[in-house]
């Protein structure tokens, strides 16, 4: 009887298991497996679309080669450049914004701080595609923002008009939600008796701030500028809906172009290939911080 | 007391904090506010008020949302693909998160990296994959609901997981080693132990999952096959840029509203759940690390 029930308790685990594992490899790895085979594989001669190419002994590294020489050096690599400035400089304004919100909202006890904390996951429960809506709708040549500034006595701007500026606060505006929320994590954990020892001790608020707060949250920094730098890395929706032009294209916008509209879906498959490359460092400290956190919990 | 001592006062409120705070808050949340304004827009103007009326939510004969058929079926589409992608990713994951948490060996610990590294691969790079993959090798299955279905299931069941198996960390294993020793088979112990434990984890989970279903656009769009399998956020995209009349904006208004309502519904049914719990829903929500 005993051994029976061991025997079923071996398999009921497994059997738990099975049925997620193998959503995961049927529509997760065996579709990464097909972007190598894209991204090797060949181009049909008449038609021009892509054979993906299975068996890796067959493989094809012309397209490939093409698309990373023009990353190395070519229209790519300027494409690539831009994108992480206009994600770096996100990300910067993203800490400005963030890390006294989260800070105070962390630091802040009593009934505001329900109220506060509700206002600050309010973005998350409204469409993405949404809050870009009402920004393009706010930039145009006769919206609120340039009556504003034909208010305090400026000309009127086309702020749509492909410009580098908006893009980047349309970036912020879209993931800086993101930002905080790790980052609240992070400092609501932090022990207010150290931030006090620190002023006993004699320390001002900025080298308490220097010396205790920033290094102490240093963790949850780390996972905030991740899980932003993440999707902004690959987003193309924001650049296509605030400017749409080229000069202002990220590298999501080229893989986009790649896929749907020139039909070079082997250069695509290419591109995503290094772009994940590239990624792997933040994904990997990404998937550490998650690890860490579930084991917090415990 | 001078002004420079009460700047330096390390226990006075924190007025210049509060104020940044809030002034970011506006800053997040009006820009919607006045989208949802010019929903009502009498005028054909997304940026220039003409006055209040419901020509857009449904006076008007042909585009208002209550008119128009794209607009309509993009939202059915979008409520359909959140609630099956629910149906689906939530069981699934769940049992993911008890399996994974109790199986021991190599291949539960090559499962569990396996799982979470759908949470950081970013979303165009799983789009590609996703759409080559029904391009050119599941060809039985063509772009379209089917495919945007299993997508969206993908995406979301390592949420649900990690949901999980935080609680699962938190409720430990004592209640369910007793049971087992009182003549509870396994199976016995999950369900009638373990499962009801795991009410608000399942609950959060459905809620995320739903949430981000109906915001996704990047997977939508991938693996989307014509105007008719087009979701609330496809059709913002595809049409903002052209001539939109306000009833765009009405239709992610609608979204918005029904979004606030389930949101609001479910924190209500939380709070009944975990009475007697301390902490607060809004609290659990704000630290669910993904």
């Amino acid at each position: 009887m005993r051994d029976r029930a061991d025997g079923r308790n071996r398999l009921l685990w497994p059997a738990l298991a099975t049925p997620g594992v193998a959503w995961l490899v049927i529509l997760f790895v065996v579709p990464f497996y097909g972007v190598l085979a894209v991204a090797f594989g060949e181009v049909d001669p008449i038609f021009g679309n892509a054979v993906p190419v299975w068996n890796p002994l067959q493989w094809d590294f012309t397209t490939f080669g093409e698309v990373l020489d023009r990353v190395v050096s070519g229209d790519l690599g300027r494409v690539l450049v831009r994108t992480f400035v206009y994600v770096g400089t996100a990300l910067a304004i993203c800490f400005l914004i963030g890390f006294p919100v989260a800070y105070y909202v962390a630091r802040l006890a009593g009934r505001r701080r329900g109220l506060l904390l509700a206002l600050l996951l309010a973005p998350f429960w409204i469409s993405y595609l949404m809050r870009m809506l009402a920004w393009v709708n706010l930039l145009q040549p006769d919206g609120y923002v340039n009556d504003v500034v034909a208010f305090v006595g400026f000309d009127r701007v086309d702020w749509l008009d492909g410009r580098a500026v908006t893009v980047i606060l349309g970036l912020v505006y879209g993931y800086v939600p993101f930002f905080i929320l790790p980052l609240f994590a992070a400092l609501d954990r932090l022990d207010p008796r150290v931030l006090e020892a620190s002023h006993d001790l004699g320390m001002g608020k900025v080298a308490t701030l220097l010396r205790v707060t920033l290094p102490m949250s240093r963790q949850g920094l780390l996972a905030a500028a991740v899980l932003t730098a993440l999707p902004m890395t690959g987003d193309y929706y924001t650049a296509d809906l605030l400017s749409g032009a080229p000069r202002t294209s990220m590298i999501g916008n080229q893989i986009e172009f790649y896929l749907f509209r020139g039909s070079q879906k082997s250069a695509g498959a290419s591109l995503v290939l290094i772009l994940s490359a590239l990624l792997l460092v933040f994904m990997y400290v990404y998937l550490r911080s998650v690890d860490r956190a579930s084991r917090d919990v415990a | 007391m001078s002004a420079r001592s009460w700047l330096g006062n390390p226990w006075r409120r924190p007025v210049f904090l509060a104020t940044y705070t809030w002034l970011f808050i506006c800053w997040a949340i009006v820009p919607v506010l006045i989208a949802i304004q010019f929903s009502f827009n009498a005028g054909r103007s997304r940026s220039t008020w003409q006055g209040f009326s419901f020509r857009w939510w449904w006076e008007d004969p042909t585009s208002s949302l209550a008119h128009d058929p794209d607009l309509k079926r993009a939202m059915w589409n979008s409520l359909v693909l959140a609630l099956l992608t629910m149906a689906i990713a939530v069981p699934l994951g769940v049992a993911l998160a008890l399996g994974l948490s109790r199986w021991r060996g190599p291949v539960a610990r090559g499962s569990n990296l396996l799982m979470l590294i759908p949470l950081s691969t970013p979303e165009i790079v799983m789009g590609t994959m996703l759409f080559l993959a029904f391009d050119s090798l599941y060809t039985s299955i063509p772009l379209g609901r089917t495919a945007m279905l299993l997508g969206h299931v993908t995406f979301s069941v390592s949420y649900v997981v990690v949901i999980v198996r935080g609680r699962l960390l938190t409720i430990g294993r004592d209640l369910e080693e007793a049971a087992q020793d009182l003549g509870a088979t396994p199976l016995q112990a999950v369900r009638t132990i373990v499962l009801p434990l795991l009410g608000p984890a399942v609950f959060a989970s459905l809620m995320i999952v739903f949430a981000t279903s109906i915001d996704d656009f990047v997977i939508s769009a991938f693996l989307s096959a014509d105007a008719s399998t087009e979701t609330v956020p496809i059709k913002i995209y595809s049409t903002v840029r052209g001539s939109p009349t306000p009833a765009l904006n009405a239709m992610a208004t609608a979204m918005l509203l029904g979004t606030m309502l389930a949101l609001i519904l479910a924190v209500l049914a939380l709070k009944v759940f975990r009475r007697g719990e301390r902490g607060s829903a809004v609290e659990d929500f704000a630290r669910i690390e993904l």
